[in-house]
């Protein structure tokens, strides 16, 4: 029976290296993917293109590249990463740089571009925005990117190309996983239901790398994972019955486990039975898990329902500046004196005429994560130490280097015992998504050989 | 008893929806937990942060519940002005929730 292995090579951009040399070398696999491209990162890659204009892809692009794409080579891996962000084309032409420095040749690459659909969101402009109220045109000033979710068409064709190295935008975090097994057993929404069901679960869940394999797991006598230091990422093993495994590299730390699988199966889900990527609506509701060795997990009963009408577009648009500033008090009463100083923080701001649209007041230790209610029944008995943390949004910078000021200022002016102050001041680009029709997206692939 | 004896869980987020998951280690628990832990109870409990409906998916294959809570998150996970953005802490706060034995 013919065997796919698929490496899930990274959980987000800056995530660990070393896992995925390790799942190069060792894993046996056939493919390695990297997700990297969080919702908004792909708004802070235009703004660097805009600034350079042979920017625009992952930051980590080379830093990522430069240590798998050798040994990827030797072990006859093929890369399918979306760390090509604004700039697929870009980015190629970088890994094409670092090969030949490397005394690489004999690589094919694909970059796959047709997701960027910024010039046309004009024609959007009266569109509703999906998470909140308002209307596309109402940020048609602060857009700076918008990019729809394609599924795995421009993969699969790239491989049947006999590409090596795949560079994507913008496409759904499943596909990298979806693509590479439609290409290799045929299989097709309408005809194979059950497989793309599978196929889906499986990219959902190796995307986020470690978090299937005991990472943002262990829970000291509770739920305990050995060697996280040296976690393993995970491999996905399928047959053309569309069975798979979870599993990991032998020797590396982390746990594969009917409960891991089960937490990360959940992970940014909604309906379950309604889980939509541009391949397939999956249904994971009647999924099970069964443990067949020491960290190897089979997953059988994912299905799907057909394709979702629209493809979703994710635009990233200014929105505003934070600055965040916090203060640390302890000992007897260190709450009170925190509560004192957050109200001197906020009449200062008031008196000062500061221009704000946002603002708000924790106490770290307190009840910064659950608010009071919970918080308090937390606490128990008294707590020895508190941090202050004041929040403030403005519209502006100036606006916000006065709320830093006034963070500072709080130490000598403020109760007694302040101690370790920070400010900080973050621009803000936020996301929201609308709908475009399918036909809409003309993807479109290229290639470069070395 | 508190939900962490018998339980796991794991936080999501997508903009403002926060997704708390409620796995218990045996399955034999399952039927319980649909019957105690309903949306309402999980919306009381989070009342300070919750802002919007809680949507309860049972979730047979795998034995768990799916908590889907709207305006959980400070008005997104990107423009949020609280310390943990994502509500990645969530999760451990649903298993400090004591139900009756």
């Amino acid at each position: 029976m013919k065997k796919v292995r698929i490496g899930g090579g990274a959980g987000y951009a800056g995530d660990r290296i070393d896992p995925a040399i390790e799942l190069i070398k060792h894993g046996n696999l056939d493919y390695v993917i990297f997700e990297c491209l969080a919702e908004r990162t792909i708004g802070l890659a235009k703004q660097e293109m805009l600034k350079d204009s042979s920017k625009g892809y992952s930051r980590l692009l080379e830093y990522r590249m430069s240590q798998v794409l050798k040994i990827a080579k030797e072990k006859h891996v093929k890369i399918i990463s979306n760390m090509g962000a604004v700039n697929p084309k870009g980015a190629v032409a970088k890994i094409m740089e670092i090969a030949k420095e490397q005394g690489l040749s004999g690589i094919k690459f694909a970059y796959v571009s047709g997701d960027d659909v910024y010039d046309r969101v004009e024609e959007h402009y009266e569109d509703d925005i999906f998470e909140f109220s308002g209307k596309v045109k109402d940020y048609k000033e602060r857009i700076v990117s918008a990019n729809a979710y394609i599924g795995a068409a421009g993969i699969i064709e790239a491989l049947r190309n006999g590409a090596d190295v795949i560079i994507t935008g913008r496409v759904s975090d499943p596909t990298l996983t979806v693509a590479p097994l439609c290409y290799e057993y045929g299989w097709n929404i309408e005809e194979n239901p059950v497989e793309m069901g599978q196929c889906v679960l499986a990219g959902h869940l190796i995307e986020c790398g470690g978090q299937v394999t005991g990472g943002y797991y262990a829970d000291p006598g509770y739920k305990s994972v050995e060697h996280l230091e040296n976690l393993g990422f995970p491999i996905v093993e399928f047959d053309e019955s569309g069975h798979f495994t979870i599993s990991k590299v032998e020797g590396t730390g982390g746990l594969v486990s009917v409960d891991t699988c089960k937490e990360q199966m959940l992970y940014e889900i909604h309906n379950p039975n309604a889980y939509m990527t541009p391949d397939a609506i999956a249904d994971f509701s009647q999924v099970k898990f069964t443990q067949v060795d020491t960290n190897v997990v089979s997953a059988w009963g994912a299905t799907s329902h057909g394709l979702p009408p629209t493809l979703k577009v994710n635009v990233c648009y200014k929105d505003s500046f934070i600055t965040d500033c916090e203060i640390s008090y302890g000992g007897r009463n260190a709450l009170e004196r925190a509560k004192l100083s957050g109200e001197i923080f906020l009449k200062r701001i008031d008196l000062l005429g500061i221009d704000y649209t946002e603002r708000r007041v924790d106490y770290i230790g307190y009840n910064s994560l659950y608010g009071d209610k919970i918080g308090r029944a937390l606490a128990g008995d008294g707590i020895g130490e508190v941090r202050l943390h004041v929040a403030v949004r403005t519209n502006d910078r100036e606006n916000a280097v006065r709320v830093s000021n006034e963070g500072d200022a709080i130490y000598t002016n403020g109760p007694t015992g302040g101690g370790g102050a920070t400010m900080k001041i973050s621009e803000i680009i936020n996301v929201f998504s609308y709908f475009i029709e399918t036909s809409d997206i003309q993807v479109k692939v290229d290639y470069e050989v070395i | 008893m508190r939900l962490k004896e018998i339980c796991h869980s794991r936080t999501g987020d997508k903009g403002d929806i926060s997704n708390v998951s409620l796995i218990p280690w045996d399955e034999k628990d399952y039927a319980m937990l649909k019957e105690k832990i309903t949306a309402e109870v999980v919306k009381e409990y989070f009342s300070d942060i919750c802002h919007g409906e809680v949507i309860r998916y049972e979730v047979d294959g795998i034995c768990a519940l799916n908590f889907v809570m709207h305006e959980a998150l400070g008005g997104g996970v990107l423009r949020s002005l609280a310390m943990d953005k994502h509500g990645k802490a969530i999760s451990s706060a649903l298993l400090e929730m004591e139900i009756p034995v």
